[in-house]
């Protein structure tokens, strides 16, 4: 019988390891649980073991090779069985297998602004994060994560997702004591889901040790420094007086019992603005400025491990209290990890808000290929100057980074006025 | 508690129920007179006489048609065969009259015979005379299969399968006669379609039935020196499957390894492999295997015998193929 000796996936963040050595050499006779090599992966190296018994006929990778996961790195078959259809299938699988990072797709639409048709434009792009880290190739080829049926029950039950989670199993099936040991494994990877946003996380991580790299944290590192290494950023702050949206989101409270939060209105405000200003809801392509029909606007959410923004698709067509509930939901979802691609790839234009920190100013970095991002302070009470008298009222600074490639200080000034009257008489956002 | 061989259990479900029901009656090759090949009629010619313990031609066919026949006038036939590799030549009569005529009268006409006997391998006996045949007998509708492994489990069964309205075949194990084990003294039985847990663990589900219970016990404890508990659980009766018995361990362990001593192809652990699979699917960690005889013809030789076989270090290996370790 043939074995198809693969690379496994020895901790949950693993995609590619070293072979360090090979522990049989071919025509070694193996059994099962036979150690058959080290393997370095990210985190430590590991020894992987025979799955199958028989005699390793063929080694692909030699030691001091690297592989991903899921690559078949030997045969395990008897003595005299024919190996070649195998190998023939693994040399087409590799040839095949797909670019490690796609760039991503840049959107066609043309600069309709404010188009009626609801999805034309919205061609999917790579999110700011994504959430499930990639599953092996072999996994990708079929499209399905491999797990015994108890490993999914189990993982359904306690909400862990699946893809999370290394298979220890043959063929890197995920089992049951893979999936108990991911619950009982006090990795920052996961958390119950946050009842509230309040207090700041205080994260569980001692000091003096070395974190391993998260899938989602590798994402944030390659794009954001992508993007703040080549898109020129500039920053422009605005002071907004939010004494009327403070009164709004009162009256919206005690008359209709409707929770409105200062994000929200901050979120429909650039949504109305960038109908106005198609420039800034645009990307740099490297030829042309490509402006964007529909206005889809990423929220970040802080995750345990990250951070991830959920989209408002067309935004600037949805009513206030419908945006406020579907952030709500997102972010809920966002912190379960259960958010599904399409509601956190797409935007067009993202806010970040540390309000509830009680920063007063930020500057952001863009979320690719986006051409601006907006960083949102605290609402503060605090002394202001009214018809020439000491006055108290509420105020909260928002920062607009923009790639200098498409907008301009004065556009970026211009586009954070139409922001600011928007949330200054704030009535107009109930239209 | 008396500890007896299974060939004496055996014998003592016979003799107490032909005291209890003069409609028992014994019919076979050798069982009269020289008291049976394998002895398990010793002394029931001499207590109860030629007219209800009776020598017969060396014609499985025909013993089994007197037996159909018997029983169809409502007498209790125990029709022995020497072994089950002879029942071939009686499979019309069992198959096609025992088996059918309570369906096909509408329940008028009742066959409440059994034919027992010794079936799978014994020792360098070779192709023809090592067959395990029980996975022919449970695809029949209308046949109940027992094959009891202990000897409290045989005569209880044995019993059962004597007042049993509906033909019983009745599988021993040569292997097994000289199994000695605990049986109670008082009149028991044990109700037909009824498994057993014959040894509680927590890791994995190991059926068997018949000898394949041995070799699974001792894999048990093998496993158990490195601290993996398996439960076993013995049907006891093929046909009908007591499934539930199996169900329930197989929720609680999660891993299912079946062993039989029959032919891998269509044999009957592919059956409990499906309904395991079926009814437990969300509760298996992995898929069920079977540990089975090989698929040839049994070899003379005493060492490719053993090959053949299912031994208990094959059972230990697909255990761990079941716990991934």
């Amino acid at each position: 019988m043939i074995t198809r000796v693969v690379l496994a996936k020895l901790s949950p963040t693993m995609e590619e390891g070293t072979i360090v050595k090979w522990s049989k050499q071919e025509g070694d006779v193996v059994k099962v649980g036979d150690v058959l090599a080290e393997i370095e992966t990210d985190k430590a190296n590991m020894e992987m073991e025979a799955l199958g018994a028989g005699v390793l006929r063929k080694l692909l990778v030699p030691a001091g090779g690297k592989a991903p996961v899921g690559a078949l790195i030997g045969v395990i078959a008897d003595a005299g069985e024919d190996i070649a259809p195998t190998l023939a299938e693994a040399a087409k699988a590799a040839a095949a297998a797909p670019a490690p990072a796609p760039p991503a797709p840049a959107p066609v639409a043309s600069a309709a602004p404010a188009s009626p048709a609801p999805t034309a434009a919205a061609a999917p792009r790579a999110p700011i994060a994504a959430a499930p880290p990639a599953p092996p190739p072999a996994a990708a080829a079929s499209g399905r994560v491999k797990a015994s049926p108890l490993a999914r029950a189990i993982a359904s039950r306690s909400n862990v997702p699946l893809a999370a989670v290394a298979g220890s199993g043959p063929g890197g099936r995920i089992v049951k004591r893979d999936v108990e040991g991911y619950i009982a494994s006090p990795a920052p990877a996961r958390s119950a889901p946050a009842a509230a946003r309040p207090a700041a996380p205080v994260p569980t991580v001692v000091a003096g040790t070395a974190l391993p790299l998260s899938s989602m944290r590798r994402t944030i590192a390659k794009r954001l420094s992508e993007s703040a290494f080549t898109a020129p950023h500039f920053y422009v702050t605005v002071e907004i007086e939010m004494d009327a949206a403070v009164s709004l989101r009162e009256q919206l409270l005690r008359a209709e019992e409707v929770k409105v939060s200062f994000n929200d209105l901050v979120v429909k405000a650039c949504a109305k603005a960038l109908t106005r200003f198609p420039t800034v809801n645009a990307s740099w392509t490297g030829e042309t400025i490509q402006t964007h029909a529909e206005v889809h606007i990423g929220v970040a959410v802080s995750v345990p491990d990250g951070l991830i923004t959920p989209v408002v698709r067309n935004a600037d067509q949805k009513h206030v209290v419908d945006i406020a509930a579907e952030i709500k939901d997102l972010a809920a979802r966002a912190r379960d990890k259960k958010l599904k691609p399409e509601e956190f790839m797409g935007s067009t234009f993202t806010i970040s808000n540390l309000g509830m920190f009680d920063v007063t100013e930020f500057t952001a970095i863009i979320n690719p290929p986006e051409s601006c991002i907006l960083a949102v302070g605290a609402v503060r009470k605090q002394p202001v100057v009214k018809n020439d008298q000491l006055a108290v009222g509420h105020r909260m600074k928002v920062t607009l980074s923009s790639d200098h490639r498409v907008v301009d200080g004065a556009l970026a000034a211009q586009f954070l006025a139409e922001v600011r009257r928007l949330l200054e008489n704030p009535a107009s956002l109930l239209l | 508690m008396p500890v007896i061989t299974m060939r004496e259990a055996l014998n003592s479900a016979m003799r107490e129920e032909m005291r209890r029901d003069p409609s028992v009656f014994l019919l076979g090759e050798e069982v009269a007179e020289y008291q049976g090949a394998y002895k398990i009629t010793q002394g029931l010619f001499q207590e109860f006489g030629e007219w209800r313990v009776r020598d017969t031609p060396i014609a499985e066919e025909a013993i089994a048609g007197v037996a159909v026949g018997a029983a169809f006038v409502g007498m209790r036939p125990i029709a022995e065969m020497m072994t089950f590799n002879f029942s071939l030549l009686a499979l019309d009569q069992i198959v096609n009259h025992a088996a059918k005529y309570r369906y096909m009268s509408g329940g008028q006409i009742r066959c409440p015979m059994v034919m027992r006997g010794p079936s799978g391998a014994a020792a360098q006996v070779a192709a023809q005379h090592s067959q395990a045949f029980e996975s022919w007998f449970v695809h029949i509708p209308g046949l109940v299969v027992v094959m009891p492994s202990t000897p409290k489990d045989a005569k209880g069964l044995l019993k059962s399968a004597i007042r049993d309205d509906n033909p019983v075949i009745f599988m021993e194990n040569e292997v097994l006669y000289n199994l000695k084990g605990e049986v109670p003294e008082a009149e028991y039985t044990i109700p037909l379609g009824l498994g057993d847990v014959k040894r509680a663990g927590k890791d994995v589900t190991i059926v068997a039935w018949s000898r394949s219970v041995q070799y699974a016990l001792q894999a048990a404890e093998l496993l158990a020196k490195d601290g993996v508990e398996a439960e076993l659980v013995d049907p006891r009766t093929l046909r009908p499957l007591d499934e539930d018995v199996i169900f329930e361990s197989v929720r609680k362990t999660n891993r299912c390894v079946v062993v039989e001593e029959g032919w891998r192809y269509a044999g009957f652990g592919a059956e409990i492999a499906d309904r395991v699979q079926r009814e437990c699917f969300d509760e298996l960690d992995a898929p069920v295997i079977r540990v089975t005889a090989a698929d040839v013809p049994m070899p003379y030789s005493k060492m490719l015998e053993k090959a053949f076989l299912p031994q208990p270090e094959r059972v230990v290996e697909a255990v761990r193929q079941v716990l991934y370790r």
